[in-house]
């Protein structure tokens, strides 16, 4: 579990990021980023990129089968379709973050929630997570092209024997909190709509609080890189990388 | 919402009056357009070769087949007969009309040089993969597409099921000689595939075979 005691003199950052908007931030390698469901039941949709090269970017298919799993939680990482590693998940107080669901879009959220304009709502206005990664990824000089798979941090869907996804609701507890530590240079983009399966009809998107703070040296015996032995080849490729190896 | 879990249904479409008949070797890439209202029938000829696959808009590459838009939108992570392949703007790209095998991955993914030294081996670099076959197949084409448009594909006859407690495997194939899945197109595509040479894992049975794509307008 995370201890929540981060010494305030890591910290180089602190955001209140509100529901259903977006935030995208160079992550540089050695340092962390907390994000926190402070009333629960949040959802936090993120996308990586290698900062120098952003053509380089998570993959989901080699995230999943490098580490014989469906979901993330501390001692995974998160593999670029490069073989290498762009953050780790050293803390998580949460147990399963969603990496198969994807994000809403523009219709789902107006079949869902109802059509609410900025004409009428002004910036409290429905977003949607494909709209607002477009925003924040057309910062970078990204499109639809980088629209990738994505991590749903806080949020759970289960798969039966069946092959059957459902949503787990009130998973995230308030409070709740994932730490991830930039194994290179990382660009994140988050978005903070609900999750695409969230069948709640209210629109109701929580805030997320956003922490970057410098982490420990990574060690020999760190838990993400002796979760498998898939994840010391991950970590080694990445070392190479850096011209460290 | 449909849920598709695992639908046999076979195809009475003669192979006699297909306008288009090739077979991949084994290990090898197949880049071809599918015109809207063409049926095009993927062939397991020897059992448990999968077949990476990616689609994508003819008029506007950069809407291409999206895993986790499909997925979500049928309630099920298999590919099955009546599974309706949406695209990353939420558009119907294809739909599954005959299905013999009952179950297509879409999660796991193709495999790569790296992706392989990872899971396998950092020596395994050298290997053919997947992702070389999609590199070369459009380096070589007419299009202007390249490492960015690789995304998660269809992996048909695959068998990659995921746990209650959301663990990931690779199981042996349930696929066998002469199983085939068949799809109509909904829009006009460009077809991306890489008739898989893994020799790591049982996604092929240790054994890459040839694939038969028949196309019937």
């Amino acid at each position: 579990m995370t201890t929540d005691t981060t010494e305030t003199d890591r910290i180089v950052h602190f955001e209140l990021l509100p529901g259903a908007r977006s935030w995208s931030f160079v992550i540089r390698r050695g340092f962390a980023l907390r994000l926190a469901d402070r009333r629960g039941g949040g959802n936090c949709s993120a996308l990586f990129y290698n900062a120098q090269d952003k053509l380089e970017r998570y993959n989901m298919a080699d995230t999943l089968k490098a580490q014989h799993t469906a979901c993330l939680t501390k001692g995974h990482v998160c593999y670029s379709d490069m073989g290498r590693i762009l953050v780790s998940v050293v803390g998580d107080s949460c147990g399963w973050h969603d990496t198969i669901s994807g994000v809403s879009n523009a219709a789902l959220v107006r079949e869902r929630y109802g059509e609410a304009r900025y004409q009428e709502h002004r910036n409290a206005f429905h977003r949607d997570g494909r709209g607002l990664f477009l925003i924040e990824l057309g910062k970078w000089g990204l499109g639809r092209k980088d629209l990738v798979a994505n991590v749903n941090f806080f949020s759970k869907v289960v798969v039966d024997e069946a092959g059957r996804m459902a949503f787990i609701p009130g998973h995230s507890q308030p409070g709740a909190q994932v730490d991830l530590r930039a194994e290179m240079d990382t660009l994140v983009v988050l978005n903070t709509c609900p999750h695409p399966l969230d069948p709640n009809p209210q629109w109701s998107p929580r805030p997320i609080e956003l922490t970057v703070y410098r982490a420990e040296p990574v060690a020999e015996d760190d838990i993400c890189r002796t979760s498998c032995p898939e994840n010391g080849r991950g970590f080694a490729n990445t070392a190479i990388y850096h011209c460290q190896y | 919402m449909t849920e598709p879990m695992t639908r046999l249904t076979e195809s009475t479409l003669d192979p006699a009056t297909a306008v288009y008949d090739y077979t991949i070797p084994a290990g090898e890439p197949w880049l071809h357009e599918l015109r809207k209202g063409q049926t095009l029938r993927i062939l397991d000829l020897e059992g448990n070769q999968a077949v990476d696959t990616l689609f994508y808009n003819a008029r506007d590459p950069a809407e291409r087949y999206s895993a986790v838009d499909t997925i979500r939108a049928q309630g099920s992570i298999y590919l099955t007969t009546g599974s309706r392949l949406l695209s990353t703007d939420g558009n119907l790209m294809l739909t599954i009309l005959a299905d013999t095998c009952g179950r297509h991955d879409t999660l796991g993914g193709a495999c790569a040089a790296e992706s392989n030294q990872v899971r396998y081996a950092l020596e395994k670099r050298p290997m053919h993969n997947c992702r070389d076959n999609y590199l070369l197949a459009l380096a070589e084409s007419v299009y202007d597409m390249g490492k960015r448009d690789l995304t998660s594909n269809i992996n048909f006859f695959m068998n990659v099921p995921v746990t209650p407690e959301g663990r990931l495997t690779f199981e042996d194939g349930i696929s066998e000689a002469g199983k085939y899945v068949e799809l109509r197109a909904e829009m006009d595509l460009i077809v991306l595939v890489s008739n898989c040479p893994q020799l790591n894992n049982p996604c092929n049975a240790y054994n890459p075979t040839p694939a038969r794509m028949l196309i019937w307008d």
